[in-house]
């Protein structure tokens, strides 16, 4: 990729991905997704994931090595939220439990789309409308919001609406979250997480922060840690299933992101306390919206090379 | 090896590839040995190479590979024809398929294909003289020497009329990313008689044998053909995870989320005691 005569400081080989890359690119790109993470409760794989197609590694590589990044950073996050009691674990078994659910379903409906031969497409256009609904939704919340504030008074929402969401059965109290309510639709946030996460290949934290505050209710204090726990485990069972199935998890790649990584996510999360929920919001918003918008462009304007090569079978 | 071998052998029912099925029989080929089963031929090539095998370590950036040797000749040198030497260095096949997008529905999505059961990962070819003049079709063809020639046989069937622009896309693609080349000049020859190649291999290699071939022309006509194998291996630590991710992947895969949960942990821990 780079002209033979260029700078050959710090190169190093990776087993896997088979190519060479620069140490300090590899540090750099973790602890910015590690910054976002803690910052925002996100994995950061829907930002890794394409960090790394770019500088080069191989599509499949960067897939399975993203999810054991994602690992390194939510321990890490989580651990920090853990000590600010902000992680409701019962709340994060019940969207864990999903998450495995739809996260094997969605290995299945990969897979088929990778027969078909249009797994990249489904892949972008899921990107482009998912982050980009989310997205345009958080920025008008968040706006509102601090205009509500702005105006004085703070009339406040009413937390608890009364829906057939809560005539449901199973109701069980989430006593961190401050909910009584059904185990079903934080089931079902789960399990549709764990579709899109494992069809995109990240762990689906930039969807389930906003369904966590916005279907569920729960109190954004606890959202970041909760999410956050969920996608540990998400991620792990991922990175494994890649590294049994098609042993594409590059350890020394993940090592250099991880080490950026976590760096990242300790000053996110110190950041991220001293900022008001609603900036963080909105600030979440417009990476989301800079992100999709760059996917979609990319499928609307004329691509500069019609063709693209893939090695290894089909 | 067991997937390189079966596409050898698709390469070879698909269409009928005398230049293979000769190197087939002969790899691998002995340094020092010129490999051509015709008789004596009256030049000859004696050629040696700075190194025959290739570690990659975790520090590996690319390599130097020089390329020598020397015509040797039981007479003297017919007069009037032009001498010419072509070098060539090739790395281990492997399928590749290059897709084409088309505008559906405002947007472009890939809608067609096509599959190349072997390309060479790596493919460089030094010359003494500008391609066109010193090589004919026919030898060319052969050989299989010229960089679009270093394609074997299509994978599946074709389902688009013109598979030329596909292919000529794959030559494109790699050339920008280093790892086809034409180097013409590249092969330096001194009176005649000895001649040097020598190659920047890229940092992005793949491992395998790397197959070296020389050719000495006269007037576009094969004289003598030498040919030789680099061996390119991941060593070390390198070598050790590789091994580990495809024969054991599970404990790999344990290994690798161990490593992210204990840096985490630990950068947490860290953190803590450093406030």
């Amino acid at each position: 990729m780079q002209p033979p005569q260029r700078v050959q400081f710090m190169q190093i080989y990776l087993p896997i991905a088979e190519v060479s890359v620069n140490i300090f690119t590899l540090l750099g790109l973790g602890g910015i997704v590690g910054l976002l993470s803690g910052l925002f409760g996100v994995g950061g794989g829907f930002l890794i994931t394409p960090l790394l197609f770019f500088i080069g590694i191989p599509p499949s590589v960067a897939v399975a090595t993203g999810a054991n990044q994602v690992v390194a950073s939510s321990v890490s996050g989580v651990l920090a939220q853990l000590k600010r009691k902000a992680v409701d674990i019962p709340m994060g078994l019940v969207l864990l439990v999903g998450g495995l659910l739809g996260s094997a379903s969605g290995i299945y409906v990969f897979n088929l789309l990778t027969e078909l031969g249009q797994i990249d497409l489904a892949v972008q256009l899921c990107y482009v409308v998912f982050l980009g609904l989310i997205g345009l939704l958080m920025l008008q919340e968040g706006i509102r919001t601090i205009q509500k504030q702005r105006k004085g008074g703070g009339v406040r929402k009413k937390r608890v609406q009364h829906t057939w969401v809560h005539k449901l059965p199973f109701k069980f109290k989430f006593r961190a979250s401050g909910l009584y309510i059904s185990v079903i639709p934080p089931l079902l946030v789960g399990v549709a997480v764990g579709i899109l996460a494992a069809i995109m290949g990240v762990g689906g934290g930039f969807i389930m922060v906003p369904a966590m505050i916005y279907l569920l209710n729960m109190p954004t204090k606890v959202v970041i840690g909760t999410s956050l726990f969920q996608i540990l485990f998400v991620s792990a069972f991922t990175t494994l299933m890649h590294a049994i199935t098609n042993q594409t998890v590059d350890v020394m790649l993940a090592l250099l992101l991880i080490v950026g990584g976590v760096i990242g996510a300790q000053i996110g999360s110190r950041l991220g306390a001293r900022l008001k929920a609603e900036q963080l919001r909105i600030l979440l918003a417009l990476l989301v919206i800079i992100v999709a918008g760059k996917l979609g462009l990319d499928l609307v304007l004329h691509p500069s090379n019609l063709y693209s090569i893939a090695t290894g079978g089909e | 090896m067991m997937i390189r071998a079966a596409l050898l052998a698709i390469g070879l029912c698909a269409v009928a590839l005398p230049a293979l099925a000769q190197d087939q029989q002969v790899l691998p080929a002995r340094p020092g040995m010129p490999i051509t089963n015709r008789p004596e031929p009256d030049e000859q090539i004696v050629a040696g190479l700075s190194r025959d095998n290739i570690g990659i370590t975790t520090s590996f950036d690319g390599s130097q590979i020089l390329i020598y040797g020397a015509i040797k000749r039981e007479k003297p040198e017919p007069e009037g024809q032009k001498l010419a030497v072509i070098v060539t260095l090739e790395g281990p096949l492997g399928p590749v398929t290059i897709r084409k997008k088309s505008r559906e529905f405002g947007i472009w999505v890939n809608t067609a294909s096509v599959g190349v059961a072997a390309a060479p990962s790596y493919y460089a070819v030094a010359t003494s003289s500008p391609l066109g003049d010193i090589l004919d079709r026919r030898t060319d063809t052969q050989q299989r020497i010229s960089i679009p020639l270093a394609m074997r046989a299509f994978s599946g069937p074709i389902t688009v009329d013109d598979s030329i622009p596909f292919t000529e896309a794959l030559v494109d693609i790699r050339k920008e990313q280093g790892l086809y080349k034409l180097e013409t000049g590249g092969v330096h020859i001194v009176d005649n008689t000895l001649f040097r190649a020598d190659f920047a291999l890229p940092a992005n290699l793949t491992e395998g044998d790397y197959k070296t071939r020389i050719f000495l022309l006269r007037d576009g006509k094969l004289v003598d053909k030498y040919q030789s194998a680099i061996e390119v291996r991941k060593v070390g630590l390198e070598r050790w995870l590789y091994t580990l991710a495809h024969e054991n992947a599970a404990l790999y895969g344990l290994l690798s989320l161990a490593l992210a949960v204990f840096a985490g942990w630990a950068a947490a821990a860290i953190f803590r005691f450093v406030r």
